[in-house]
């Protein structure tokens, strides 16, 4: 069913050659969509693993690897270019551009080209309570882009990098994590034109990054008041916190409030700096 | 065929008895989650997911009446793991047994390992059928006797009572794993047994539970990096010193101890390379083996992955020398089995006692019989339908598309709850434990 690579080719010589092209490409793109809702399914299962016993291992590193190989066919079609351009709309400075780049391929030199990345990460991952979204679980209609950014921040968004501050627009995150609505809206709305705020839009509806208004104490603690942020912490959820000292709420308060960073925590600065990105992009989409 | 352990098409099997509740609503502590003979086959032991351990007892036979067809009972019931919580990481331990193997018998006594996600337990299981009497101190219901009202000594006698069966701990093996034990296995050496988890094997002796060795660790410096874990271990039936261990990418590797202390590098891998047509974004999870088992003979291994049973000579590492496909029908549904997430689970598979047949379990209650010697499988159902005593069991057909024919049932019917994960053979007769969700079916072989 979804053998790779192989297009059927159409056989009736009788038919146009515009008709042979049409149906190449509906095939194509059929394939592609398979191949996108088994991403979209692939990282809901990663993300919805029950969180009072740990987490199967096997069954995690199965379904990440399935991941990572959509990815790599992804990247050899072509589609990876896509993903970056799609970051590259109207009133985005390069600069932003490649932060978004860097987001996706993070890797130990800051000059690499795009290229792969263990997407999950089974170790380190903290902070982010990551909510799935209903919607992700239809067949996402728009491409490749919205779920490799997806992947690429669900799990390098884990990893250092640089931040800048977190006086972002909160709300706009909030409300499309409330209103599952607004993101069919978004969708709808952008869905004959350009494809990056479709996609944007899925990636933040789907996976929303929580984190608080603009004054860290109240808004972590509205933030956490009533999820048990054991249950969504991405480590836990992978390798049963073999290693690390587990984060509870406190920690992941005290990564996300810059007041509050303890130098121990190395990815304090990580996390806000893909805060604020996420924000800008999500103005992009909600405000303009 | 005489009891060696012939089967296939040759053998007719037929229902003996069943185990487990009627009712459809299963509750989630009597799931089945292993099922095991000890070496003789007088004593057949199931885990559940409840993390209780029930044995069963054959009974011996009544030579006079062939016929009379040697049942399984009830020997001994007990709790072997209790749930616990690991409180440095706020998580929950499952008391769900995920492996029991039996000790070879040493003395009136019998032993078996019992192991769920992280401690390995090792009980006593002894018969008491006498008892003392006669105290001089004591009454016979315990109380102490007045010494002022004894006047004569006796000398205690024992007499036979009424059989009971205790178990007992005898050993805790804890603190061994970090990740989720999936395998034990007993050393032919009788003093030494593997551990193995997802990502490390241990080596433990019997007698010191405060101390094992690392032999396998494929543990990456950096977790990210993890691309494939350990699904199965165990070790040669007769040399000692070898094991072999499964991973989720289809290979397995068969380590020598003596090569050196840590087992990392491995002395054969066996892998078949992949077939391109087949190639899918599924290969490589139906590639991921859920079970590897030695034959008796110590010369071959079997393996289970998703959709086929492979046969490997232990000197030909290369590919194996058959395979057998279990439900090929289901190829064209694995989308649907990712969804549903049955595309993870994990069959066992088993020889019988000569190393003719093999057997593993499928859905819809079904389970095959693959007769290597004669190339010929069958397809089994264990329900409540067939169980009438000595009620010969009909081939089942799996119709894959197309027409159906009369008595096939078509791939979309089958039910996909009803699985068959594990499975034994007795190891001299065709006697065989077939578990369903909550229910252990035992057939026998038909005695004309």
């Amino acid at each position: 069913m979804f053998s790779k690579g192989t297009k059927r080719k159409f056989s009736d010589g009788d038919e146009e050659i515009s008709d042979e092209s049409l149906v190449g490409a509906r095939v194509a793109s059929s394939y592609s969509l398979q191949r996108q809702s088994l991403l979209d399914m692939s990282l809901i299962k990663l993300q919805l693993c029950h969180m009072l016993v740990e987490p199967n291992l096997c069954r995690s590193v199965l379904i990440a690897n399935t991941v990572r190989q959509i990815q790599e066919e992804m990247t050899h079609d072509g589609s990876w270019h896509m993903v970056t351009e799609a970051f590259c709309g109207p009133g985005q400075s390069p600069s932003e551009r490649l932060v978004a780049t860097e987001v996706l391929c993070r890797s130990r030199e800051q000059d690499a080209e795009p290229k792969l990345f263990s997407v999950i990460s089974y170790e380190g991952c903290r902070e982010e309570e990551v909510v799935a979204d209903e919607t992700l679980c239809s067949v996402s209609v728009s491409d490749t882009v919205s779920n490799v950014c997806l992947a690429g921040r669900v799990g390098q968004c884990w990893e250092k990098s640089e931040l800048s501050g977190v006086e972002r627009d909160e709300e706009a995150l909030e409300d499309s994590r409330l209103g599952s609505g607004e993101d069919e809206e978004i969708d709808t709305e952008d869905g004959a034109s350009t494809e990056s705020p479709k996609t944007t839009g899925q990636v933040f509806g789907t996976f929303e990054i929580k984190n608080g208004s603009p004054g860290p104490d109240s808004a972590l603690e509205e933030l956490f008041s009533d999820v048990d942020t054991s249950y969504y912490d991405l480590d836990t959820m992978l390798t049963g916190m073999q290693s690390a000292p587990k984060m509870g709420p406190y920690d992941l308060l005290d990564s996300l409030a810059p007041s509050h960073s303890s130098p121990s925590i190395v990815s304090t600065p990580t996390c806000r700096s893909d805060l604020n990105e996420l924000d800008h992009i999500m103005e992009i989409i909600v405000g303009s | 065929m005489a009891g060696a352990g012939g089967g296939g098409n040759d053998v007719q099997w037929c229902f003996s008895q069943v185990k487990g509740a009627i009712d459809d609503d299963v509750a989630e502590a009597d799931i089945i989650s292993t099922v095991e003979f000890n070496h003789s086959g007088e004593l057949l032991a199931t885990g559940d997911k409840g993390g209780r351990v029930v044995i069963f007892q054959q009974e011996t036979e009544n030579k006079s009446q062939p016929q009379c067809r040697s049942e399984y009972n009830v020997y001994s019931t007990f709790q072997s793991h209790e749930p616990e919580f690991d409180y440095l990481k706020s998580l929950e331990i499952e008391e769900k047994i995920n492996k029991i193997r039996w000790l070879p018998q040493k003395n009136a006594a019998q032993f078996l390992l019992s192991t769920n996600d992280k401690t390995i337990k090792l009980w006593k299981i002894s018969e008491r059928d006498k008892r003392p009497e006669g105290y001089n101190l004591k009454e016979e219901d315990g109380r102490y006797r007045d010494a002022a009202t004894i006047t004569t000594l006796r000398v205690p006698v024992f007499r036979p009572m009424d059989l009971m069966v205790e178990a007992s701990p005898r050993r805790v093996f804890v603190n061994g794993h970090t990740y989720h034990i999936n395998s034990i296995s007993v050393n032919s050496d009788n003093e030494t047994y593997l551990s193995a988890d997802d990502l490390r094997i241990n080596l433990w002796h019997l007698e010191i539970t405060d101390r094992s060795f690392n032999v396998v660790d494929i543990k990456p410096a950096n977790m990210e990096e993890l691309t494939e874990v350990i699904t199965a271990a165990e070790f040669h039936p007769h040399q000692c010193n070898t094991f072999v261990y499964s991973s989720s990418k289809g290979t397995i590797r068969l380590c020598d101890m003596r090569a050196s202390a840590l087992c990392d590098k491995h002395s054969k891998l066996f892998e078949e390379p992949e077939d391109p047509s087949n190639r899918s974004f599924f290969s490589e999870i139906i590639s991921s083996i859920s079970d590897v088992k030695f034959s008796h003979n110590g010369r071959y291994m079997m393996t289970r992955d998703y959709l086929s049973v492979k046969i490997w000579d232990l000197n030909m590492e290369n590919r194996p020398v058959e395979t057998y496909q279990v439900h090929e029908y289901l190829r064209s549904k694995l989308c649907s089995l990712y969804e549903n997430d049955c595309i993870f689970d994990k069959f066992e598979c088993c020889w019988n006692g000569n190393d003719s047949v093999v057997m593993t379990g499928s859905y819809n209650n079904f389970f095959r019989m693959l007769d290597r010697s004669q190339r010929r499988d069958v397809t089994l159902e264990a329900s409540r339908e067939s169980c009438k005593a000595r009620q010969v069991l009909k081939p089942r057909r799996v119709c894959a598309g197309g027409k159906r024919k009369k008595d096939e049932i078509s791939v979309d019917s089958l039910d996909f709850n009803k699985k068959i994960l594990h499975t034994a053979w007795h190891p001299q007769e065709n006697i065989i434990a077939v578990a369903t969700t909550n229910n252990l079916y035992i057939f026998q072989e038909k005695v004309n």
